[in-house]
């Protein structure tokens, strides 16, 4: 292999490079596990600057969608990325402009965590393009993605549809040698001329509708004849359709053990129709391989179920998690050798908040503070905070979605529970506590809500935080009295007036924001080498 | 050609470095590359590995399957034998005796470091202390690196050529106590 020219790359920033190199003016985005990366790469891209493109993060998902499709709605191309669960935030936006349709090619990306490694579920993001009716692709490996990306803004383009790209934490997050294609210049600004086309009025919505309805036949043809779905052909009865990444895990498989299994690889969706039936037709027992849900082995089945279709709804492959070259292996029947046992003398070794982090000193406040009260129960929300929960603190009670803490916490307090505390970050409080904090101001609940700010999105590594310095002046907007808005330094050595303060606003039947302010030790150590060096 | 190879320790401890290495001399070789890495979460204090598969055919999953790995290269005892199901009857484990004690239950040194030393063919390596003979705790990651190096098939002046690279924009003397980090693992190695 030659890999002049060529970059070793995550599959994050394939995309990114990719969607570089296919002409795009913007990326919007809201950092999530694994996805993070790819507008990481962009903002910190030559190439992005030379070229302007836009990559500053947004304040949550649905505020990055509808910006992008903004862009495009101008005539430009736009990339917008988003961890599975973030597209639920995006939904919204993301349903409708498969209706309104789009005009500069934008494609979004969503990265899917099967196994759940740093998520709240392994929602499958397959379904949502199914939902919307709009083409998905999913690459098998990093190449793949790089090139799929290209296509998914032609086809954007050439359908005028938005285009899911789907990966997977195990692409996203795992490097391999990339060759670029040529650099396309951008689009220039060339808005929307139809402009009732866009105004989701019902009438016009139906006709919208139906349009997309009269697209279906074309995008399944247009799968048909994609060359990321392909056959590879094998000898006997049994066979594989392999989604995405699978097909790796199969080919992993297949090639170790010599095997000759006829494999279809699909990678761009609606199901190509014409390809998958002339395949299930001829073999007897067929595998379904897919990673996340069982999308379309439930579909092949069919509501009264054909045994011929085998996969995770009859046990061949796990009904969770994601898939394996190990898992693949015993589907196919592969007899490996049994792998050696994790001797008993190791010890689970899991996440826990840094040393030093501020967190940990809220924590222990917050525990101090609760030892009088008879309930004890702290909504807690997404991000590293969420540790708390485990030992030595067992602090928080809850995590659910992204702002939830806010608002758990007011449904608890309606229902009488006192105090009602809430703790949640200050990226997480910008991105969907503020409309919760409205709701609590509105009706006047008893509720303690504690943003942990640490200046900073730290559980994806450091991003910057969109309300970073505004937090006080946005609780007074929102009406939160000024009295009962508070700042504490978390230090060993504030203790016991953070716990004096922290009871005060448990016993104020009424909303209070308690700002608990210290910088995460790990950013705090990229601020002090930045500044060292411009120093220099 | 074809290395699998598991790069473990606790999150923050610089395995994704040592990774990075490996990598990009692999690539100068025209080699076929693929890593994995553990981002988020678990980064916290965690557990933490890479798979690294280097080889001149072209590779398929980005996850060594179980059984099949090569070395398990290890910043940390404990941390070697949670991948054990991974290591192929013939592999090898090189690991730094310094234990990275986090966790309230962590294991009794010496018992762990005789679990190792039964289960495989294995180097030990006191890391910590070569990397003070080589100016820095922080070359701790990079002394492991070579230790390794006899056992990834890949000549160690491509490793050297990487490091020098990798580190090349932090100054002159970050390179050379790198190298000097680099040559005290590899002396250090037994064979
Ligand atoms: S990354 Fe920052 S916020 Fe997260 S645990 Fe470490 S110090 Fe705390």
């Amino acid at each position: 292999m030659d890999n002049r020219d060529k970059q070793l790359l995550l599959g994050a920033e394939a995309v990114a490079q990719a969607a570089l190199d296919a002409g795009i003016s913007g990326v919007y985005a809201y950092p999530g596990t694994p996805s993070t990366e790819i507008t990481e790469y962009i903002q910190q891209s030559p190439q992005a600057k030379e070229t302007a493109v836009r990559s500053t993060w947004s304040t949550n998902e649905k505020t990055a969608y509808e910006a992008a499709l903004g862009m495009s709605y101008a005539g430009k191309r736009s990339l917008v990325c988003m961890k599975h669960v973030g597209l639920n935030v995006a939904a919204d936006a993301f349903m409708n402009s498969a209706i309104t349709g789009v005009h500069g090619g934008l494609v979004v990306v969503a990265a899917d965590d099967p196994s759940m490694h740093s998520s709240q579920n392994e929602q499958d993001s397959r379904v949502y393009g199914k939902f919307a009716m709009i083409p998905v692709m999913e690459p098998s490996n990093q190449q793949e993605a790089y090139d799929m990306v290209r296509c998914a803004f032609d086809l954007s383009e050439e359908m005028q549809l938005p285009v899911l790209l789907r990966i997977p934490t195990r692409l996203s997050h795992s490097r391999s040698v990339i060759g670029r294609s040529e650099i396309r210049p951008q689009n220039p600004l060339h808005p929307v001329t139809d402009k009732m086309g866009w105004v989701l009025l019902p009438a016009i919505a139906r006709k919208n509708y139906q349009l997309l309805i009269d697209k279906q036949p074309k995008l399944v043809a247009l799968s048909d004849a994609s060359i990321f779905n392909m056959e590879r052909p094998g000898e006997g009865n049994k066979a594989v359709i392999a989604f995405g990444i699978a097909y790796n895990y199969v080919m992993e498989v297949i090639t170790t053990y010599r095997l000759n299994i006829p494999i279809l690889k699909i990678s761009q969706y609606p199901l190509p129709e014409k390809k998958v039936r002339q395949f299930a037709e001829r073999y007897d027992s067929i595998l379904i391989a897919e990673e996340g849900y069982p999308v379309y082995e439930e579909w092949l089945k069919g509501y009264f179920g054909n045994d011929k279709f085998r996969g995770r709804l009859d046990g061949a492959l796990p009904r969770m998690g994601e898939l394996s070259p190990d898992a693949l292996a015993r589907a196919l029947g592969v007899e490996a050798e049994a792998p050696r046992d994790i001797p008993e003398i190791v010890a689970g070794r899991p996440p826990m908040l840094c040393d030093g982090c501020g967190h940990r000193d809220l924590f222990e406040a917050i525990n101090r503070a609760l030892e009088i009260y008879p309930y004890r129960h702290v909504f807690g929300d997404i991000g590293c905070y969420t540790l708390g929960a485990l030992p030595p603190y067992n602090t928080i009670s809850t995590c659910v979605d992204m702002g939830a803490a806010i608002t758990m916490a007011k449904g608890a307090a309606d229902a009488g529970i006192r105090p009602a505390v809430a703790v949640i970050g200050d990226s997480t409080f910008t991105h969907s506590g503020i409309t919760g904090l409205l709701d609590a101001v509105n009706d006047g609940s008893p509720v303690t809500f504690i943003i942990s700010d640490n200046s900073t999105t730290a559980m994806t590594g450091g991003q910057d935080s969109a309300g970073t310095g505004k937090y006080v002046d946005i609780c007074k907007g929102i009406g939160v009295d000024e009295a009962h808005i508070r700042t504490i330094i978390p230090l060993k050595k504030n203790l016991e007036q953070n716990v004096a303060i922290l009871r005060e606003e448990f016993d104020y039947e009424g909303v209070s924001v308690i700002i608990s302010q210290r910088e995460c030790v790990q950013t705090g150590v990229k601020h002090r080498k930045k500044k060292a060096q411009q120093q220099d | 050609m074809r290395k699998n190879i598991i790069i473990s320790g606790v999150g923050g401890q610089g395995i994704l470095t040592m990774a990075a290495i490996i990598d990009l001399a692999a690539m100068n070789l025209g080699l076929h590359v693929k890593q994995a890495e553990v981002h988020g979460m678990s980064q916290r204090g965690g557990a933490v590995e890479s798979h690294l598969r280097i080889s001149s055919e072209e590779i398929y999953s980005d996850l060594i399957p179980q059984g099949k790995a090569d070395v398990i290269l290890s910043l940390e005892p404990m941390e070697a034998l949670r991948y054990l199901p991974f290591l192929s009857p013939e592999g090898v484990i090189i690991t730094a005796k310094e234990p990275y004690k986090n966790i309230p239950n962590y294991p009794d040194e010496t018992e762990l470091l005789k679990t190792v030393e039964k289960s495989t063919a294995h180097v030990l390596v006191e890391a910590a202390l070569l990397a003070r003979q080589a100016g820095s705790p922080k070359t701790y990651n990079i002394v492991m690196l070579g230790a390794a190096s006899p056992y990834l098939d890949i000549d160690p002046r491509e490793l050297e050529q990487a490091i020098t690279h990798y580190f090349s924009s932090k100054g002159e003397a970050v390179v050379n106590m790198n190298l000097q980090a680099f040559r005290l693992g590899l002396s250090n190695n037994p064979n």
